[in-house]
């Protein structure tokens, strides 16, 4: 805080404007878009890892992995993003304290759930009622995180399920006929190989989840579009810096930023796209070779 | 190193079971001057001073949690905070859901917030914010109701013509219309609704109300809570306060 903004009523003009602008909620405001950064950080490689175990899963010749993998894969794409997320935010959070009351609770504890109540004993609560804030926080955006990688690793799974599909066989034939076990075929011809089949989907499902991002904010996280819509909101002077209803303008901001983050991530797609085609039985891949001879 | 950082991070979850618990109050953060986020980021106004002197007087360590009007009702019950402390008017509905304390504020009345004066009230839908005493009036009596998430879009409703007036308590409405530069005004019409204002409690924590309705007491009883009602920056020197009737039983 500027010692120039002590009384923010008295000032005018730019002062007032970076006053303002560096408030304790505007400083939160720019956090938040940290917040949606890790989000994206965390989520994307977690949810490869969940889409390619369950696309590995898929096409296991073990049929219980094969269930599995199907039934998730199926289960998670065929119901809402929004009524997964409001229902399995809930049910995660009470399964994580309910193991907890299990092992925590003095023999003998009512069950939590007590009519409309889930209740669990002190000890039991996580993170615990005495913890800060941060704490509290931090669990809200894990269990998003675990929610957003769960939805997302279904939608890659099927991606890579695909892509798997579409290494063309004689590659894998002759690999086979090279020898090779199943585990070698799969690390070495089949993984590596079909990163150019899956590119496309896997990018629409990065530009999707940059824009699913604002679900956040309907699991209680204060992200951008929640500090959008306080900060925008007309202010009385209640408030140390009164206003008229600006969210038009704050939610102008959130716009720009999607699009600049949309935007750099095609570039470094279409790169990623280039390097991987290189010197793959591919149409792009046929292209390159020919424009280099 | 890391098994140090992991110890760490499991104690800080597991919080320190030793410590005294903490009362977690839950309030909306959206509804001045009862309660609203400050420039600095903080839960402000008439509830966040009151709720303070509460926990003080009742001896407990309290912090604040916000959370959207519509859901703090459920949250409260799966515990994600103990106390609501949100302008919440005492209504038989909620009484079947949640337990509520005496009241600390005296029923207030609503106003209607509108374009001009002469406003037909029939003409157009009025607006309210969702799952408050303001908008089952509205439905009941006849009027077309539309409702918004939060109050500030309530307000807004009426300023870009999606509603014709705004339902809401007085208090919050004043400061609206004076601020508006006479664009808004408040109908001479007022309504009164709702049994005055308490604090939420889940059904099984009685010990818990017993607390925080002693402590309430204790402040109608030495004249405390009026004189933190009638400050001009919360409801003003003409709102209703306790007065004697506060001090019955004391």
């Amino acid at each position: 805080m500027l010692s120039a903004c002590a009384d923010p009523k008295s000032i005018e003009g730019l002062t007032w404007a970076v006053c303002y602008l560096t408030s304790g909620k505007h400083i939160a405001f720019y956090w938040s878009f940290v917040t949606v950064m890790l989000l994206l950080a965390i989520t994307a490689p977690a949810a490869l890892l969940f889409g390619f175990g369950g696309a590995t899963a898929a096409r296991s010749p073990f049929l219980p992995a094969r269930v599995f993998g199907k039934t998730y894969i199926a289960m998670v794409r065929g119901v809402p993003d929004i009524v997964f997320f409001l229902f399995f935010v809930i049910a995660l959070d009470q399964a994580i304290e309910y193991v907890k009351f299990l092992a925590v609770c003095p023999p003998g504890s009512p069950s939590p759930w007590q009519g409309l109540e889930f209740r669990v004993c002190q000890e039991a609560k996580v993170p615990q009622g005495a913890s800060s804030e941060f704490w509290h926080n931090a669990y809200g955006f894990m269990l998003a995180v675990v929610t957003f990688a769960i939805v997302f690793g279904a939608f890659t799974a099927n991606v890579l399920f695909g892509a798997m599909q579409a290494v063309p066989r004689a590659q894998l034939e002759t690999a086979e006929a090279y020898g090779m076990s199943h585990g070698q075929v799969f690390r070495r011809i089949l993984v590596p190989q079909m990163w150019v089949y899956a590119l496309p989907g896997l990018s629409n499902l990065w530009m999707i989840l940059i824009k699913a991002t604002p679900l956040l904010f309907l699991l209680g996280v204060e992200d951008i579009v929640y500090y959008a819509r306080e900060l925008g909101g007309s202010k009385t002077q209640a408030y140390e810096y009164p206003h008229g209803d600006w969210r038009l303008i704050y939610f102008l901001g959130l716009m720009v930023f999607y699009l600049v983050m949309t935007r750099l991530s095609e570039v470094v797609l279409g790169r990623l796209s280039a390097r991987l085609s290189r010197g793959q039985a591919t149409a792009a891949g046929e292209a390159m070779r020919k424009a280099a001879a | 190193m890391k098994k140090l950082l992991l110890a760490t991070a499991l104690a800080g979850l597991s919080g320190a079971a030793f410590a005294q618990d903490v009362v977690r109050l839950g309030t909306e953060g959206a509804y001045p001057p009862y309660n609203f986020i400050n420039d600095a980021g903080e839960v402000a106004g008439f509830e966040r001073e009151f709720g303070d002197e509460l926990c003080k007087r009742a001896g407990l360590t309290c912090s604040w949690v916000t959370n959207e009007w519509d859901s703090i009702i459920p949250n409260l019950q799966s515990g994600n905070y103990d106390v609501i402390i949100a302008g919440m008017s005492i209504t038989e509905e909620r009484e079947q859901v949640i337990d509520f304390s005496q009241g600390y504020l005296p029923p207030a009345s609503s106003a209607y917030l509108a374009l001009s004066a002469d406003t037909d009230l029939k003409s157009g839908p009025v607006a309210a914010q969702t799952g408050t005493i303001q908008a089952a009036f509205v439905a009941e009596n006849g009027m077309t109701l539309v409702e918004y998430a939060t109050p500030e879009e309530t307000v807004a409703a009426v300023k870009n013509g999606e509603a014709v007036a705004v339902l809401a308590d007085k208090d919050y409405l004043v400061p609206m219309a004076a601020e508006s530069g006479g664009a808004m005004v408040l109908l001479a019409q007022e309504e009164s609704i709702g049994g005055g204002v308490g604090l939420g409690f889940r059904d099984s924590d009685d010990d818990l109300r017993g607390k925080f309705d002693a402590a309430i007491k204790s402040m109608k009883c030495d004249g405390t809570l009026d004189v933190m009602i009638t400050k001009p920056e919360y409801f003003g020197p003409e709102a209703k306060t306790w007065g004697d009737a506060g001090k019955e039983g004391c």
